[in-house]
């Protein structure tokens, strides 16, 4: 079996895909519309946001030790970031002129607007806040206002204009299936010898 | 401590109705509006109105509004800027996020719902039909005595028998799942949950996450109101038992496939509890008929298939931050009812229903964009609700079994949306303060 049904699209994996984007991250076709807007497409390497933001002035030390906070909270519980469907987080520094800036890659299995509440939801909770508070502009009563939270990351979302996926469409989910599978097999094989 | 004096009994009980009328409303002027309203208002009766037990209390009358309506009534724009955007640009500019498309589009919609002259509804539930009468007539009287309120459209309402519990016109069981708000006397039943924060539907309140924030000004309009979402939803009853004959040889399998779709058998006795046959005492028994959950009981859905109405629009344990998504759900079904035996006689029939929330955009929003009609929830890859989700006949249904799946392709549509619209349900104060602005236009 070598396709995945995704969206309702047939898509195979065995296939490499990439996808140019236009400018503003929008595909000619018609654009899906989500609860909070313009939902940005699903690519061949699923869907993702890139957050570029100044951060606020001698916050750096700030944004490592909070790396530090999430890497303990998922050993400890490691489905915490469950909900936000993710694949990979990817987070950098940099300068531009003196100035440092912040930039957020996650790939997703999800648009970003469907779970982005539980996702406010669940920093808000557990403790974990957000880095994004160390961001220039970012709303300071973000966790009763998901919607200025949510204003705040397509404001600052740069779409990307080309993307690739090995295998392409597959969700995180699906890998987990297929791994499981491969798994059971071997000790299935084990249990035989 | 709620104060129940203050919000329409809608919002917090269940009235013994039957029956009963929806009236929808246009203000041709902002005096004309208020006129109506200040004598209205004293018709609508407060959840403690209702709760006090009486035999005689067989009318019954909640008031809402559009934005259009409030500003229609003089709100001035300070104010209006204040309610959340989706409430301001109202369900029809948010149809294709619903799923609203193809035949659902409010293009198609009756009864002046899609119209922004749709100002306000007012629904008369009424225990018999003679109540019903006699609430139309007076609230009849009373219009052609007030200048400039137009009555876009009505729609009666009747209850589908037998009367023996509240079901729709495809024979489902309904309401046996609603959540019970911390602050009345309400008990919930086993498998429920704790009573949820009365911020969830009442604003003013505090909600799951803390004190309430965002809310609508000024403070005597907001306090004790909530967003309602209409639906107005089309059964095919015909298409829906033709459907069950094809895909189920004797009347046991059509029964499966139907509680299949739902997720309970039409009797409201869970799958989970009983998942090879209909049990009609454990449907009765509330102490057990909501008494289950997915992630331990049937995390693979061999008993609930993972799309299934009932665990889509409540998955229970099997999504997080679940208390900040639910509702509350009143309503009433519409049309006459086709018996068993008949052949569809074409005429229109369905569920016409209210959900009542703090926030449309977090709760009904969500569970219509999320749960109903994303195609991939659960990772199903290529389904939507198969009860109320937007099908056009290209989508799936899958029921999981042993040894393998059962896959149904080409799944019809079962309902049509014939219209819809988003009020805002003042409390009793505010309704006086619409009634008495300053400033007539």
């Amino acid at each position: 079996m070598s396709s995945t049904t995704s969206g309702g699209n047939k898509h195979d994996w065995t296939k490499p895909a990439a996808m140019a984007i236009p400018k503003g991250g929008e595909l000619k076709e018609k654009v899906e519309q989500g609860r909070y807007g313009p939902i940005f497409p699903k690519t061949p390497a699923c869907y993702g946001f890139s957050i570029i933001a100044k951060i606020i002035p001698g916050r750096e030390s700030v944004f490592y030790e909070y790396a530090k906070n999430i890497e303990k909270a998922v050993a400890a519980q490691p489905d915490i970031l469950a909900v936000l469907k993710l694949h990979y987080l990817r987070w950098n520094l940099f300068d531009i002129k003196g100035e440092t800036y912040f930039q957020y890659m996650g790939i997703f299995d999800t648009d970003f607007d469907k779970y982005t509440e539980d996702a406010v939801a669940i920093f808000a909770a557990s403790g974990l806040n957000t880095v994004f508070e160390n961001l220039e502009g970012f709303p300071k009563d973000w966790k009763t206002n998901a919607p200025a939270f949510i204003k705040f990351v397509r404001d600052h979302h740069r779409p990307s204009f080309l993307e690739y996926g090995e295998y392409p469409y597959v969700s995180a989910d699906e890998i987990k299936k297929a791994l499981k599978l491969k798994a059971a097999f071997s000790n299935m094989l084990d249990q035989m010898q | 401590m709620l104060e129940l004096d203050d919000i329409q009994h809608i919002l917090l009980m269940r009235v013994p109705a039957l029956t009963g009328r929806y009236e929808f409303l246009s203000f041709r002027s902002t005096a004309g509006g208020r006129v109506w309203l200040s004598a209205i208002s004293e018709k609508v009766q407060s959840a403690a109105d209702v709760r006090a037990p009486d035999e005689k209390q067989k009318r019954w009358v909640t008031v809402a509004f559009t934005w259009n309506g409030l500003r229609a009534l003089g709100v001035d724009e300070a104010s209006l800027a204040t309610f959340p955007e989706e409430f301001r640009q109202g369900m029809v500019a948010r149809a294709e996020m619903l799923g609203d498309t193809g035949p659902n589009h409010p293009d198609n919609w009756v009864g002046g719902l899609a119209s922004p002259s749709l100002h306000a509804i007012v629904i008369l539930f009424a225990a018999d039909e003679a109540a019903r009468e006699q609430s139309v007539m007076e609230h009849k009287k009373f219009i052609a005595q007030c200048k400039d309120i137009e009555v876009l459209s009505s729609l009666d309402l009747q209850a589908v028998p037998p009367f023996i519990y509240a079901h729709d016109h495809f024979g489902y069981r309904d309401r046996l799942s609603q959540p019970v708000i911390e602050g009345t006397d309400e008990v919930p039943t086993p498998g429920s949950g704790p009573p949820l924060k009365p911020g969830e539907f009442i604003l003013g309140y505090p909600d799951e996450f803390g004190p309430p924030a965002n809310l609508p000004q000024p403070e005597i309009l907001s306090r004790n109101g909530s967003f309602m979402a209409y639906r107005r939803l089309q059964e095919h009853v015909g298409k829906f038992r033709d459907f069950l004959r094809q895909h189920g040889q004797t009347p046991e399998e059509q029964e499966l496939i139907a509680a299949k779709l739902m997720g309970r058998w039409r009797s409201g006795a869970p799958l989970v509890l009983s998942p090879d046959k209909d049990d009609p005492q454990l449907a009765a028994d509330p102490q057990r008929n909501n008494n289950f959950n997915y992630k331990e009981m049937d995390p693979q859905g061999y008993a609930v298939p993972l799309g299934s109405h009932a665990r889509r629009m409540n998955p229970r344990d099997t999504a997080v931050n679940m208390n900040r998504r639910r509702m509350i759900r009143r309503g009433a079904t519409y049309g006459p009812y086709l018996p068993e035996d008949a052949a569809e006689d074409g005429a229109e029939r369905g569920i016409a229903a209210f959900v009542i929330c703090a926030s449309l955009i977090r709760q009904f929003e969500f569970a219509q964009n999320v749960w109903a009609n994303d195609r991939n929830f659960h990772e199903l890859g290529n389904e939507r609700d198969p009860v109320i989700g937007n099908q056009d006949g290209t989508l799936e249904f899958k029921i999981p079994k042993r040894p393998i799946r059962k896959k149904i392709t080409g799944l019809p549509a079962f309902t049509t949306v014939r219209g819809g619209a988003y009020f805002f349900l003042p409390g009793i104060k505010a309704l006086r303060y619409l009634a008495t602005l300053d400033g007539a236009r």
